[in-house]
């Protein structure tokens, strides 16, 4: 690798003191009266090259959806999220037909107005009518994005639990995440930090031992949601600042140390049905492609191999939070309520866990 | 006015008598000032763009050994292979680097320096002593920032934007010892340094200008800088606060932002403080630091792109409400920095609606920019090929800060690499293209030389493709899902297909990053050899082209010229010339545009 970019640079460098040269042999005065200033020459070929610039942007816009648009985020797994993602699509849309017009208008005057001795330029300082005009279609554009933005803020965080929900704590410490469930009360037992050191270290988030809500509780390592449930999360952190940060289901929430936050959403595509969804397939296969040959060069080295990748929705710390930031995750499976509550009954409970 | 004028030319007799030290280093002359200004922004600008590309190789080839990772990072890269915490110092340096001492002090320093007095027609900075030591204070903290880089358990790590309670406690990185406390007491030299700074600019701009330079008559570079100065002054203080108090729960034990926090097996003290406390201070300057940042940047597009296409900037008037109105929504826009850490939904709501709107005047002035551009006679100086991108970039990454200033969708997309791509096109490589651009048109002026234009062509065209070659790819990376300040993605088999990505951003940006060693061998030569410039090369109306090319103090000898008529009239009809300086009176019978 160090030889391939050795290589790099040395062709960077090589490239660039040659243009260097030629561009001294283009600087030399050829005629007395060479100045620095751009002369007619300099107008037309910058004034072509800025029309090139905007093919090239627009050429970049086209290859990187067409090259890379398949490692967008793929549907969203929860009814929030298809809230989120319509709003997005319809905002893209917008900014975008913004984006290739104006850019389009802006190198383009740059190009068709490249000076030259005869041009004599328009004098045009000023008028209410243009400025009103972009002032007012802006304006009306960005009210309906700010009213249908607000109107789905609004909707995602105005947390109405109802009795059905499901109440999870997301604890998070340096570098990894637990998760607690409520148990049969349905209710989590207070916490504090200061309980942590209790039982030996068993007291794994600092659960309130004199509190007879948490005697039920369950801690894990791994999230189980049941599907088309609400799930309300309250968010803990034992340390400094995380962030839970689901991208499948577009959820997420800081982890505050001295302070509970709290996020829902309501996923409804288990991680089974998920995993055979077509966009999701062909991402695994275009995965599993990358990892085999990785693996190959692996094995030619004497190293071992990379296993084969199946998906999961993750759970990943979004928040810089010290040197193993990046790999603080938690895998999140998504079932049937039965599923579910067979995998809760096989959990332990605080109680037992710190006997 | 009469009275300084006087004192001044008294002063011209005595000029002999300057030493060395009065002359280049402890100058109290505001064009010597912007000079070091300058060069001390390059000097922690190669730093900064070193970094970047520095973690640009190991995030393309994660965990890969790099012989310039042994040389720069000597013990922080064993066998040459990068350390997370140092590929945490490096962003967060890079990040404060590039954002305070390049973008705020080495851009708005700079032209602020030179321009308000030359083109407000003044002799000098309402005080250049003060003006000294802000050069001064700024240049300490720029020391104490390189120091910090050598402490023992490394530099600060905790992301420039340094939240408690990572960056107060040592035990949760190594670089939150002593590497924190040098980046504390270098940000608050540094915020010293801008408020002398600011309130001499605006004291200046008020009082100094010339007969004649009405406010309604002033260049939209020193709009600019003016309102660049009031919000800086408005809320650099309150970053001072939050480094203040952060700096008390470091060391005094106080508890303004830290609160039931258990690291490394023990429960410390700290009770009732909370880390969103910071998160508010902080960005009430964060986010007006955006437009500290791109304020100076655009007023110097708006010269310079008036100037080279020989037309009257479109839209006097509504650019300066816009610049204005960018100022006073900056102020109140802070809270979308912070849609998902646990503040209240509905202040959410009110931030998406007072972010939102900053649209509608960053949409008149790039529409204006624009209509300055039709039926004009564009001289492509470099300058002007800088100025240009910069109305690009500035659309292309505003346009998606529509996307993240919606709460709802900055759920998603907040901390992404998303992010990262939007606001390094619409305020990174906007204000630097604004700093390239005023380095080339005023460079004559600085050093009575001209830069070599061609090589200023390949600068602008190479480092053109680099930027939107880095920054476009790289929202498709933040739309995938993945995080910024990663160290690798390699612990995540779901990005695996990021790798080729990676790949081409880093390419991009080690090609951009050489185009830089072309600006600076044409700058460094062209100070000593570059062809001697005429008065005003560009055939420009504002008032610094009037005074002599040989710096002398007090700008002008003799009188200082008056004005007659606003800064852009190019092109006007009825004149034989293409310009009319604003010190030139009306002719009989010619109107003055009313503003």
């Amino acid at each position: 690798m160090t030889i391939i970019l050795s290589l790099i640079s040395l062709i960077l460098i090589s490239v660039a003191v040659w243009q260097l040269t030629k561009i001294f042999e283009l600087s030399k005065p050829v005629k007395s009266e060479y100045t620095d200033v751009a002369d007619y020459k300099d107008n037309d070929i910058n004034g072509k090259l800025m029309f090139l610039f905007l093919i090239f942007l627009y050429g970049l816009t086209i290859f990187s959806f067409f090259k890379w648009g398949d490692v967008i985020l793929p549907e969203s797994a929860s009814l929030e999220g298809e809230k989120t993602d319509t709003l997005l699509w319809f905002t893209f849309s917008v900014i975008f037909v913004v984006q290739t017009i104006t850019q389009a208008f802006l190198y383009y005057f740059a190009f068709k107005y490249r000076g030259n001795k005869k041009r004599k330029a328009f004098f045009f300082p000023d008028s209410n009518l243009l400025e009103g005009v972009w002032t007012v279609i802006p304006a009306i554009a960005l009210a309906g994005i700010i009213l249908y933005g607000l109107m789905t803020w609004t909707e995602i965080m105005t947390i109405e639990e109802n009795d059905e929900a499901l109440v999870v704590e997301i604890y998070a410490q340096q570098f990894n995440w637990k998760a607690r469930y409520a148990g049969e009360d349905g209710v989590l037992g207070d916490a504090n930090v200061r309980f942590l050191q209790d039982f030996g270290g068993k007291n794994l988030v600092g659960i309130d031992s004199t509190d007879p809500n948490g005697d039920d509780d369950i801690v894990v390592q791994e999230l189980h949601l049941p599907v088309n449930r609400q799930v309300v999360f309250r968010i803990r952190s034992q340390d400094v600042l995380h962030s839970m940060y689901m991208p499948h289901f577009r959820a997420q929430m800081n982890a505050v140390p001295g302070m509970i936050t709290q996020f829902a959403f309501t996923p409804n595509v288990t991680t089974t049905e998920m995993r055979l969804r077509k966009e999701v397939v062909d991402k695994v296969i275009k995965i599993n492609n990358i990892r085999f040959q990785k693996s190959q060069e692996l094995t030619a080295k004497g190293e071992f191999p990379l296993d084969p990748y199946e998906f999961d929705f993750l759970l990943l710390c979004n928040k810089v939070c010290g040197a193993s930031h990046y790999n603080m995750q938690m895998k999140i499976i998504v079932e049937t309520e039965e599923e579910f509550e067979d995998w809760l009954d096989e959990q332990i409970t605080f109680k037992e866990f710190i006997k | 006015m009469s009275k300084t004028e006087t004192s001044h030319d008294d002063h011209h007799d005595h000029h002999h008598k300057e030493t060395f030290i009065t002359k280049y280093v402890f100058s109290i002359d505001h064009k010597m000032i912007s000079k070091q200004y300058l060069i001390t922004g390059l000097i922690m600008g190669i730093v900064g763009i070193a970094m970047s590309l520095l973690f640009r190789l190991q995030l393309a080839w994660p965990e890969q050994s790099f012989g310039v990772f042994d040389l720069l990072l000597g013990k922080w890269a064993t066998d040459g292979v990068m350390d997370p915490n140092v590929y945490l110092a490096l962003v967060t340096i890079h990040g404060t680097i590039m954002v305070f001492f390049v973008l705020t002090a080495g851009l708005s320093g700079t032209f602020s320096n030179l321009l308000i007095p030359l083109q407000c027609g003044a002799r000098d900075m309402a005080s250049g002593f003060l003006n000294m030591i802000s050069y001064w204070l700024f240049f300490v903290s720029s020391v104490l920032m390189i120091a910090s880089l050598f402490v023992e358990a490394g530099p600060a790590a905790a992301g420039w934007t340094i939240y408690p309670p990572l960056s107060a406690l040592p035990q949760a990185q190594p670089g939150s010892g002593a590497g924190m406390t040098l980046w504390l007491l270098s940000m608050a030299v540094f915020i010293a340094s801008s408020l002398l700074a600011a309130l001499n600019y605006i004291v200046t701009v008020i009082n100094l200008r010339t007969k004649g330079m009405t406010m309604t008559r002033l260049p939209l570079t020193i709009w600019a800088f003016l309102v660049t100065a009031i919000i800086g002054v408005i809320s650099f203080p309150v970053l001072l606060s939050a480094a203040l108090l952060l700096i008390m729960d470091r060391s005094f034990g106080t508890s303004f932002f830290l609160s039931d926090i258990f690291i490394q097996g023990e429960v410390l003290h700290y009770q009732g403080g909370s880390p969103v406390l910071f998160e508010h201070l902080f960005w009430f300057l964060g986010h007006p630091e955006v437009y500290i940042v791109l304020l100076p940047a655009l007023g110097i597009a708006s010269e310079v792109i008036a100037t080279n296409s020989r037309k009257p900037i479109f839209g006097y008037r509504a650019m300066v409400a816009s610049i204005l109105a960018i100022a006073f929504l900056s102020t109140i826009v802070w809270g979308h920095h912070m849609f998902v850490t646990g503040m209240n939904p509905f202040l959410g709501s009110v931030f998406t609606f007072t972010t939102l709107l900053i649209a509608i005047p960053s949409a008149v002035k790039a529409f204006n920019y624009i209509t300055t551009l039709w039926k004009g006679n564009i001289q492509f100086n470099p300058g002007m090929l800088f100025a240009i991108g910069l109305v690009s970039t500035f659309i292309s990454g505003g346009l998606t800060g529509i996307i993240l200033g919606d709460s709802a969708l900055d759920i998603n997309l907040h901390d992404t690499y998303f992010v990262v791509a939007h606001f390094h096109l619409v305020m990174g490589i906007s204000a630097l293209y604004g700093l390239f651009a005023g380095v080339y048109h005023w460079f004559p002026k600085m050093f009575g030389r001209m830069m070599n234009k061609n090589l200023g062509y390949i600068h602008f065209w190479i480092t053109a493709i680099g930027a939107y070659g880095v920054f476009f790819p790289m929202h498709f990376i933040g739309m995938a899902g993945l995080p910024r300040r990663y160290y690798t993605n390699t612990n995540f088999p779901y990005f695996d297909d990021l790798a080729n990505i990676n790949v081409v951003i880093t390419m991009f940006a080690l090609i951009a990053g050489a185009a830089q060693i072309i600006f600076l061998y044409n700058f460094i030569s062209s100070i000593f050899y570059g062809k001697r410039t005429e008065k005003n090369p560009w055939k420009s109306n504002t008032l610094e082209w009037t005074a002599p090319i040989k710096h002398i103090h007090g700008n002008w000898p003799g009188k200082i010229p008056h004005v007659h008529r606003w800064a852009y009239d190019y092109s006007k009809p009825g004149s034989k010339e293409d310009f009319i300086p604003q010190n030139v009176p009306l002719k009989k019978g010619e109107k003055e545009l009313q503003h």
